[in-house]
């Protein structure tokens, strides 16, 4: 079967489009919440839909998704609660889903029986932020053996990296728009000129851009530079307000962002 | 692809890209100067002229008589300047950094030695220096607190979490991500993403060839046993290192095991832990069923981690060393022990090692050399110690 993500650009590049990828933490509100959002999401524009799989050292994350990930532990999330929900998920949506989520968790859920669930129940790719290159071995073997994509990661740190990471990246290169780690910022220190020029010479499959990126304006100046782009904590920090009571507002948010790309 | 940094099974470079390069730039940075002539001196003499080395291996005579079995030298790590073995890593570290041009030097601290070693020798060098620590660790270290202040140093309290250790290696590593280009992450133990584990035991090993050759000088042999306090194991790694190849020297970690292994309040890695990725290593922690790492527990701010470093996962699966897990109240008997019994107020990170020793030592014959690598001073813990004991000395 066809991965859903390669399906969503194919469909993107017809329209001369770009991808809206947004990002929550499972299980942040309830969650029956997060299918709320996710559908919501869809609805509104979202083309790709990152589930951020709690975890208790989120090492990547800046305040406000830490403080999500915490959130959604005390309502006692787990991976096998989020397969749930992607089970329930897929009945409703055939749009991508990908797990944003640390190493230990996949490690310890066993990373044969992770992935085999992942293609079983509906997910089409991982992003492990703790991960380097390097050591994608841990993950790569039984990724390509259940048809998931890793998806790969670029910083504006990675200058020569950039050619090897490129060439087997799957699905789509997650860009990382500025050192340091995630959360809205209202300016950025990387000359994207520079940066996305190195990527686009390289990849092999659609590059988006994300860290920092909340509201239409910077969504539609990055989504110039390449194919798509990430929100994550904006949309975290309507959750973390509005809890149950967010759906609608994350919705009419993501219809802004889409809206002000096209 | 060629697997770095690794333990057998354990270690690896399990950090974010952001930091990938940086890393091999460290790594290069070591591997150039770990062989440089200049630098090695300039270390030595850092060691010798400034921290004091090398340090006394003192024969606890008393400590000796009192439990009638192995002949028991202590190695004074307690006497270095700062108080502790984390003066020689940070050393060694500094100064890789000022040759690698960093102007910024971060760090964690969980007791608050590494930090104070730290801000220490940032004062030395004239470097700026930010020292991480849980808001819960601050208050039980104070002292250390105030000291790292003294020395010019930032001290940024951490609540997130547990508000201790762990808390306080996140937002360091995050820290590191941010400030990538100008800033040098100081890691306190053989632990993190490779070189950090191996580069530490080198700057560390120097305890173990000291007492080698200190023991051959007043012996003529070689020790029965050495033991060290193990939370992310860098004076342990730093003491068993030169031994590890003299399979007659048996090399004993003790962790800790707060109110008991078999509570929710430990922090007994080795006991219970499992295999994890964490930290930018693989090695052994305290973890759920989902990888979600525990929180973990200590009378000890320094042994309070729910992890080890990759070495000392090693070690003990290949069977080369063995680790006890001390409960709090073991650990402070060990400490009112050695004060009364040697006049020796150990860190209470030691006196686990010393609480290990009391249990071994009476085992072994006459004959036998036990070692305890004390590798702090106490004066630190006398107000936690009071408070464990319901003693009250006044803090105002």
């Amino acid at each position: 079967m066809k991965n859903r993500i390669d399906i969503c650009f194919e469909n993107l590049k017809k329209e001369d489009k770009k991808a809206l990828i947004t990002f929550i933490t499972a299980g942040d509100a309830g969650i029956d919440t997060t299918e709320k959002l996710v559908l919501e999401m869809f609805d509104n524009g979202a083309d790709i839909v990152e589930l951020g799989v709690p975890f208790s050292d989120p090492i990547a994350e800046g305040p406000t998704i830490q403080k999500s990930s915490l959130r959604s532990l005390k309502n006692g999330t787990t991976l096998d609660k989020l397969f749930d929900l992607v089970k329930s998920l897929r009945e409703k949506t055939d749009k991508p889903l990908v797990f944003m989520m640390y190493l230990n968790t996949i490690y310890r859920y066993g990373v044969d029986r992770f992935f085999k669930n992942c293609s079983n129940i509906g997910i089409d790719g991982v992003i492990v932020p703790d991960m380097p290159f390097e050591e994608k071995d841990e993950i790569q073997a039984q990724a390509d053996q259940y048809g998931v994509y890793n998806i790969s990661l670029i910083a504006p740190t990675s200058h020569e990296r950039i050619k090897m990471i490129a060439k087997e990246s799957k699905g789509f290169i997650y860009c990382v728009s500025s050192t340091g780690v995630t959360g809205t910022r209202s300016d950025f220190a990387t000359d994207f000129n520079d940066f996305f020029e190195l990527i686009n010479e390289n990849v092999t499959c659609p590059a988006c851009v994300g860290f920092g990126i909340s509201n239409g304006e910077q969504a539609k100046e990055m989504s110039k530079y390449c194919d798509g782009v990430i929100v994550g904590s904006a949309i975290v920090n309507i959750i973390a307000e509005l809890q149950e009571d967010s759906v609608s507002r994350v919705g009419s948010f993501t219809k802004e962002l889409k809206t002000s790309m096209s | 692809m060629g697997k770095v940094g690794r333990f057998g099974d354990f270690g690896g470079q399990y950090v974010p890209e952001t930091v990938m390069n940086a890393v091999h730039e460290l790594e290069d940075a070591y591997n150039k100067y770990m062989k440089d002539d200049e630098f090695k001196a300039e270390l030595l003499d850092l060691f010798n002229n400034y921290a004091g080395r090398p340090s006394l291996l003192y024969y606890a005579e008393k400590m000796t008589k009192d439990l009638g079995g192995a002949k028991i030298y202590i190695k004074r790590e307690d006497l270095n300047h700062t108080g502790s073995h984390k003066i020689n890593n940070v050393l060694g570290q500094i100064l890789l950094a000022k040759k690698m041009g960093k102007k910024r030097i971060i760090a964690e601290t969980g007791a608050g030695q590494h930090g104070v070693a730290t801000a220490t020798i940032c004062a030395l060098m004239g470097l700026e220096c930010e020292v991480y620590m849980g808001a819960e660790d601050m208050k039980r270290q104070s002292l250390n607190v105030y000291r790292m202040n003294l020395l010019g140093t930032k001290v940024t309290g951490i609540s997130s979490g547990t508000a201790t250790l762990k808390d306080a290696i996140n937002e360091a590593m995050r820290d590191w991500c941010s400030n990538i280009d100008t800033t040098y992450y100081c890691i306190g133990s053989a632990m993190g993403p490779h070189p950090y584990p191996e580069m530490v035991r080198e700057f560390q090993k120097v305890i173990g060839e000291e007492i080698k050759r200190q023991l051959m000088e007043k012996e003529g042999r070689l020790p029965d046993c050495v033991v060290a306090c193990v939370g992310g194991g860098s004076n342990a790694i730093g003491a068993f290192y030169d031994f590890i190849g003299d399979e007659s020297v048996r090399l004993v970690g003790a962790e800790a095991a707060g109110s008991g292994i078999n509570t929710d309040k430990h922090a007994a890695t080795m006991a219970k832990g499992a295999y994890g990725i964490f930290h930018g290593m693989k090695s052994l922690f305290l973890q759920n069923e989902f990888g979600q790492i525990d929180e973990v527990y200590s009378i000890s701010a320094g042994l309070d981690y729910p992890g080890v470093g990759p070495e000392h996962a090693n070690l003990r699966a290949i069977g080369r060393a063995d680790y006890y897990s001390i409960t709090d109240e073991e650990a402070v008997c060990g400490f009112e022990y050695l004060s009364r019994t040697e006049g020796i107020i150990p860190a209470i990170e030691s006196a686990h090692a010393v609480a290990a020793t009391l249990k071994i030592a009476p085992t072994m014959s006459k004959d036998d050399i036990l070692v305890i690598n004390l590798s702090g001073r106490g004066d630190k813990d006398v107000y936690s110690i009071a408070r464990y004991r319901g003693v009250d000395i006044n803090e105002e």
